[in-house]
């Protein structure tokens, strides 16, 4: 018999009850709860006379509403402020642990769980966002939920499930200097396509994988999604164990020595069987910019915007079409031709303390470039913010000409003040250049920390290879 | 949640791949702490002309006579036609929300991301798979013929043109169930909450780590 891998593992070890044709009720260890998905989800419980299977498998945090100004008075926006209210008064009624916006351990639901040792090895995280899959970095099946599921978890602590298949990225060779995890990430996407892990839950191995930290895992299972894969894995070694280990949420004495004894089997099995694999050569992946409305929309810094004249597929062609007049380049545009209005330097996938290090690393010195409007760094959390004023990151940037926030998901995706106009053309770390993402009109570039802070002072797209 | 047995109704194509949640309702109508109220604001970006915001009256902004939605011709659609990869990127239900409310009872498509997919299922929305080819097909007949619709019989699994052609399509016996019956799902796993509390008993013993006292 084969083996297993890391995913067939974890799901076999939460199966509750299967039915003939594959349809199984999944145990959920670990609820992340936010105030966007979740109100209708309390609402309905209220509705149905229901009460939580398990409080204190929740947690809660609100993020995606929060301002990233001076929150002393509250917020402003009547709406926003509801919705965030809301969580609260949810939280106190049914007991679920939350991080209040004035808590210094509030931020982005997928920085914190880590940061607090919420998200264990082996565990089965939910949440109402699709990046939940950040939370496979820790060898963890972490996906996102709709608010109906939310409730079914809160209602029932398990989620109806099929299986998906195993898909195996393997990144191998080693990373060559200047490349970051959000280059492999953007690498991989740009060879699959924004639907190639549709179906699958994604294990991320390799040479290149394994010598990333835990911050560039996370950086690389968050973004899974934008493969079309629910999930993103990575199995669990001493990096993991070590990130975890004393966290507040972490196992404490023997049933630490018990949790890290059972972690050393959460790895795919040598004979594994995975239903399609795909190999890529570290050593080839260049400092990557999106140019469309795609991450699959990707190419490397020394690359050129392509023609859609060139492409045989009427649909990709109508596409791509689409794309570039939206985001008003001229096929044949080299990269670093690209002119920025503003920068954004955050999010759950770049928004941790390795990721401001980084850009401070490049800005350290130098000042913001006079067309650049507006660069902006986001903190993931409270925590990560005053870990990096410890560390004079904050001068660091301020001096350069960065604003420097309060933690929240900010202009990720712009549901609070942090918005790009029409028009306006933007560097961000953060995981979507949807159309509008991060503003009606506004035509957003994904690249790594330390593109974004080379692009804010150069004024465009640099590569910052050469600036090492 | 509304039973879905058989339904028959005009057809409005987006002629686009890859149509993600962001577009089908901007994050501004997101801050709701509603269930209903989004059916106004779907496609929003494309559908208006002017920037939309929660609270704007809606029958007073300029509509974009170029977007689909707003062509006469497809007043009143309740089954919509797509390309490939339709609801990629976030997992906000309100997507399928604001579908529901606007009218839309079937979404069709050679592909779906996974999590809108789930959530169409758990909104009484279905979810409708076919070949890439005869999608192709039913954009080019939509196209050239004014009033064209299309009955999709849940049981039969088939989707019947105007002509009377009829095609299959596949769905998972158990989503197919519930949809038919319009059943609530959390009440039919807390039908198994002697199984769940089994389950919670022996993983007690075997991972004592996530459950903390």
């Amino acid at each position: 018999m084969a083996g297993k891998t890391l995913y067939d593992k974890i799901w076999d070890a939460h199966v509750v009850r299967s039915e003939a044709g594959g349809t199984t009720l999944l145990y959920i260890d670990r609820h992340l709860v936010h105030e966007v998905t979740s109100a209708q989800a309390f609402d309905g419980l209220r509705l149905a006379g229901r009460s939580p299977w398990r409080v204190d498998a929740a947690l809660a945090v609100a993020d995606h509403n929060v301002p990233t100004t001076d929150r002393s008075q509250g917020i402003d926006d009547p709406v926003s402020r509801a919705q965030v209210e809301a969580l609260d008064k949810n939280c106190a009624e049914f007991g679920i642990i939350e991080f209040d916006m004035a808590d210094v351990r509030q931020g982005i639901v997928h920085v914190i769980g880590p940061e607090q040792g919420a998200t264990l090895p082996g565990m089965t995280v939910v949440c109402g966002d699709s990046h939940t899959s950040t939370h496979g970095a820790f060898g963890a099946l972490a996906f996102g939920i709709g608010t109906s599921e939310v409730e079914h978890v809160l209602a029932t602590q398990c989620l109806i499930q099929k299986k998906a298949n195993n898909m195996l990225i393997d990144v191998d060779g080693e990373t060559p200097m200047g490349i970051t995890a959000k280059d492999i990430v953007l690498a991989i996407i740009g060879k699959i396509g924004t639907a190639g892990g549709t179906g699958c839950t994604l294990e991320f191995g390799g040479q290149a994988i394994r010598a990333l930290s835990m911050e560039g895992r996370m950086t690389v299972c968050n973004m899974s999604i934008e493969a079309g894969a629910r999930a993103g894995l990575i199995g669990v070694d001493q990096t993991t164990v070590e990130y975890v280990r004393g966290r507040p949420f972490a196992p404490k004495g023997k049933l630490w020595e018990q949790a890290i004894a059972a972690w050393q089997d959460l790895r795919s099995d040598a004979d594994a069987k995975f239903d399609r694999v795909v190999h890529i050569d570290a050593a080839t992946i260049k400092p990557q910019v999106t140019w469309g409305t795609s991450p699959q929309m990707v190419a490397p810094i020394d690359g050129r915007i392509p023609d859609p004249g060139a492409e045989a597929d009427p649909i990709k062609r109508e596409w791509m079409e689409r794309a570039l007049k939206y985001m008003d380049l001229p096929p044949g545009t080299g990269i670093t031709e690209i002119k920025l209005d503003k920068v954004f330097i955050g999010s759950c996938t770049n928004g941790r303390i390795e990721d401001l290090r980084a850009a401070a690393d490049v800005v350290r010195g130098r000042k913001v470039a006079a067309n650049i409007k507006l660069a902006m760094v986001v903190p993931g959390s409270g925590l990560v913010k005053r870990q990096a004023e410890d560390e004079g990151l904050d001068q660091v940037f301020k001096k350069a000409g960065f604003e420097w926030r309060e933690p929240g998901c900010s202009m990720c995706l712009g549901m609070n003040a942090d918005q790009l106009g029409p028009g306006e053309r933007c560097a961000s770390t953060s995981n979507r250049n949807f159309e509008g993402r991060q503003g009606k009109g506004g035509r957003t570039h994904l690249v790594s920390p330390a593109m974004a802070a080379a692009a804010a002072i150069a004024g465009h797209f640099v590569d910052v290879r050469e600036w090492h | 949640m509304e039973k879905f047995e058989k339904w028959t109704g005009l057809v409005a194509p987006i002629d686009h791949s890859n149509v993600d949640t962001d577009a089908i309702i901007p994050k501004q109508f997101l801050r709701s702490i509603h269930r209903t109220g989004f059916g106004p604001n779907l496609f929003d970006e494309w559908r208006y002309l002017d920037h939309g915001a929660p609270g704007k009256d809606n029958s007073k902004r300029p509509l974009n006579p170029k977007f689909v939605l707003n062509n006469k011709r497809y007043q009143g659609a309740s089954i919509l036609l797509a390309r490939e990869n339709f609801g990629c990127g976030s997992s906000r239900e309100h997507a399928v929300w604001a579908l529901e409310e606007y009218g839309f009872r079937v979404i069709i498509s050679p592909s779906f991301a996974d999590i809108f997919y789930n959530n169409c299922f758990k909104n009484g929305v279905l979810a409708l798979v076919l070949d890439a080819q005869t999608i192709d097909g039913l954009f080019k007949d939509i196209a050239a013929t004014p009033g064209y619709s299309l009955t999709v019989d849940l049981a039969a699994q088939t989707v019947t043109t105007p002509g009377g052609a009829s095609f299959t399509f596949k769905v998972d016996e158990f989503r197919k169930h519930c949809l038919l019956n319009g059943l609530d799902d959390i009440g039919l796993t807390l039908q198994h909450a002697a199984d769940i509390m089994a389950y919670e008993k022996r993983r007690r013993t075997e991972a004592p780590w996530l459950f903390p006292a």
